[in-house]
């Protein structure tokens, strides 16, 4: 199908476009491979930015792959120079220098960027930071070591906000979370989670705000300290060395845009990864895809998504024909504690908590549609989330009663013989 | 220093040496085929599947209980079974052998 002159370029060198590069080559692309990222690191793994990274003494990231990798593969790695232009007629594109550059095929992996809402004199505030990048994780340590006071101010309560709460809490740090919704976790998760991380949080000695919407903040000085005041609609204000934001992420769809492509939350893309240009394709936290499990559309923002669409792109890049079916999972730690989170817990009309006996913080969430098993939230319980991964995958019914049960132990048995 | 070997399932056999990290993560920076580390090795994605060769099963040790739990979902795991996310590289584990999962 491809040949040697064939050009393929990835723009975004992440989860996504680097293991879309590599999995072309398993799958014989002859051609040239040329992965570029804005990013000047060598790619790395994000989930550790706002758990290991921001507590380690180091400031080496777990790279994705080694360097010797790109060669031996021969991946030619463009690092630090933006795509700005996209020219899908002409089948080319311009870096921000205007070097131009031929593809024959072309991903799109780009990402999401953090959302930066608009509060008052946030933008002239310099000293917050968002947390998307090693070098954004970077500005944080900087600025956190830096200050007197070891006040931090997180708005938005989502994992990665929490986690980075959890760290900062781990090295010394005094930090408030203001979210705005009446819980944190509102979007991803059920009261039961919240409440759990809200506990967790305040027993190590976060405080987590709920229903504070951030109104203004300012610079101003106390105590001799130039610290960041937040004003929140409700007459409360706090006030903080280090200003953190995260309140989500919006899939980076500029270059998409350009081309004309299909947007919707995201590039949309049909289960083969091509967007609505047959040469184009997309893949990751920008793509908007359907999932045929759950038989919905979505845009994930996780490494399995990421990592599992890469193989399928791949594949039809190279003209194999396989379509992206997968059951989406998720991770994300805080303190000791693990979740775990399998399946997409979206239109459930009713839930089973379990909490296990005789042991402390090992919870799991089954979220149901009627008779069929949604998703899992496992705390603490890799054991529930690995049978949620096998009954969701068989479509198994649960024994919802025995499920409720905590003296009987999570086992097998739980599914109804089909 | 440990010295350690991987055979891949294309019976490549990799030897390479190491002082500190993870077996998941010396497989990685020597380009072993097979091991993912997708999770970056929080144990979490069970894309850094070993089998430990049975007469090292000593040196290397046991699974925790949440290694024991993810491996289920490997479906050809087996007692030799290992997420090598969770095997750090000490002495203890010098000259030992892994052999990639599929
Ligand atoms: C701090 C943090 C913690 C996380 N924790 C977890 C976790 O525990 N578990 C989990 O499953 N997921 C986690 N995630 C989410 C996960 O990291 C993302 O889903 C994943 O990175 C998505 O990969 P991607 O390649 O699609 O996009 P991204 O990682 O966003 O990469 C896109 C890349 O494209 C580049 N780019 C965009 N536009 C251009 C352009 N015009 N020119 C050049 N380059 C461009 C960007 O610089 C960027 O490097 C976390 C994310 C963060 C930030
Ligand atoms: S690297 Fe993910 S479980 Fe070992």
């Amino acid at each position: 199908m491809c040949t040697s002159k064939d050009i393929c370029v990835i723009i975004g060198a992440s989860h996504a476009g680097v293991n879309t590069a590599f999995n072309l080559r398993k799958e014989k692309w002859l051609g040239k491979i040329i992965l570029i990222d804005a990013d000047p690191e060598l790619p790395y793994h994000r989930p550790p930015l706002s758990k290991t990274y921001l507590t380690a003494n180091t400031s080496t990231t777990n790279l994705l792959k080694p360097i010797e990798s790109y060669k031996k593969d021969n991946i030619t790695l463009l690092l630090g120079k933006k795509v700005t232009r996209l020219d899908a007629v002409n089948r080319c594109l311009f870096l921000d220098n205007e070097t131009k550059i031929d593809y024959t095929k072309l991903v799109l992996a780009t990402g999401a960027k953090p959302i930066i809402p608009t509060i008052e004199g946030l933008k002239e505030t310099a000293s917050y930071f968002c947390l998307r990048t090693a070098a954004d994780i970077v500005a944080i340590k900087e600025s956190y070591n830096a200050s007197k006071t070891k006040k931090v101010v997180i708005i938005g309560g989502g994992y990665i906000g929490l986690e980075t709460a959890a760290s900062l809490k781990k090295i010394g740090a005094e930090v408030v979370v203001l979210e705005r919704e009446s819980r944190i976790l509102k979007r991803v998760a059920t009261a039961v989670i919240s409440d759990f991380f809200r506990d967790l949080h305040t027993q190590n000695g976060v405080q987590i705000l709920e229903n504070k919407e951030v109104s203004k903040v300012e610079n101003t000085l106390e105590n001799g300290v130039k610290v960041t005041k937040v004003h929140c609609t409700d007459a409360s204000y706090f006030t903080a060395e280090v200003l953190i934001v995260g309140v989500g992420v919006i899939p980076n769809t500029e270059l998409a845009k350009q081309a004309g492509l299909k947007l919707k939350n995201g590039i949309s893309v049909a289960n083969t990864g091509e967007t609505s240009n047959l040469n184009i394709y997309a893949v990751g936290d920008c793509a908007y895809h359907y999932n045929l499990h759950y038989k919905t559309y979505v845009r994930l923002e996780s490494v399995q998504n990421a990592v599992d669409q890469s193989k399928i792109i791949a594949a039809n890049i190279c003209g194999n024909p396989l379509i992206y079916n997968t059951i989406p999972w998720f991770w994300s730690d805080q303190y000791n504690v693990k979740l775990q989170i399998v399946g997409l817990a979206e239109n459930y009309t009713d839930y089973i908590v379990r909490e296990e006996q005789d042991k402390e913080n090992v919870i799991s969430v089954w979220y149901f549609n009627n008779d069929e098993l949604l998703a899992v939230n496992a705390i603490n319980h890799t054991k529930a989330y690995v049978f949620g991964t096998k009954f969701i995958k068989e479509s198994k019914k649960i024994a919802k009663e025995k499920l409720a049960d905590t003296s009987i132990p999570l086992s097998k048995d739980i599914a109804v013989v089909n | 220093m440990a010295k350690i070997t991987f055979i891949t399932s294309s019976n490549e056999k990799i030897t390479v040496a190491a002082t500190e990290g993870s077996v998941m993560e010396l497989a990685v920076n020597n380009n072993v085929q097979g091991i993912d580390g997708d999770c970056g090795g929080v144990c979490s994605c069970a894309t850094c599947h070993v089998f430990v060769a049975p007469e090292d099963v000593d040196k290397v040790g046991v699974a925790s209980e949440i290694e024991t739990d993810m491996l289920e979902l490997a479906d050809d795991a087996n007692e030799y079974s290992r997420l090598c996310c969770q095997i750090p590289v000490t002495d203890a584990i010098d000259n030992v052998v892994f052999t990639v999962a599929k």
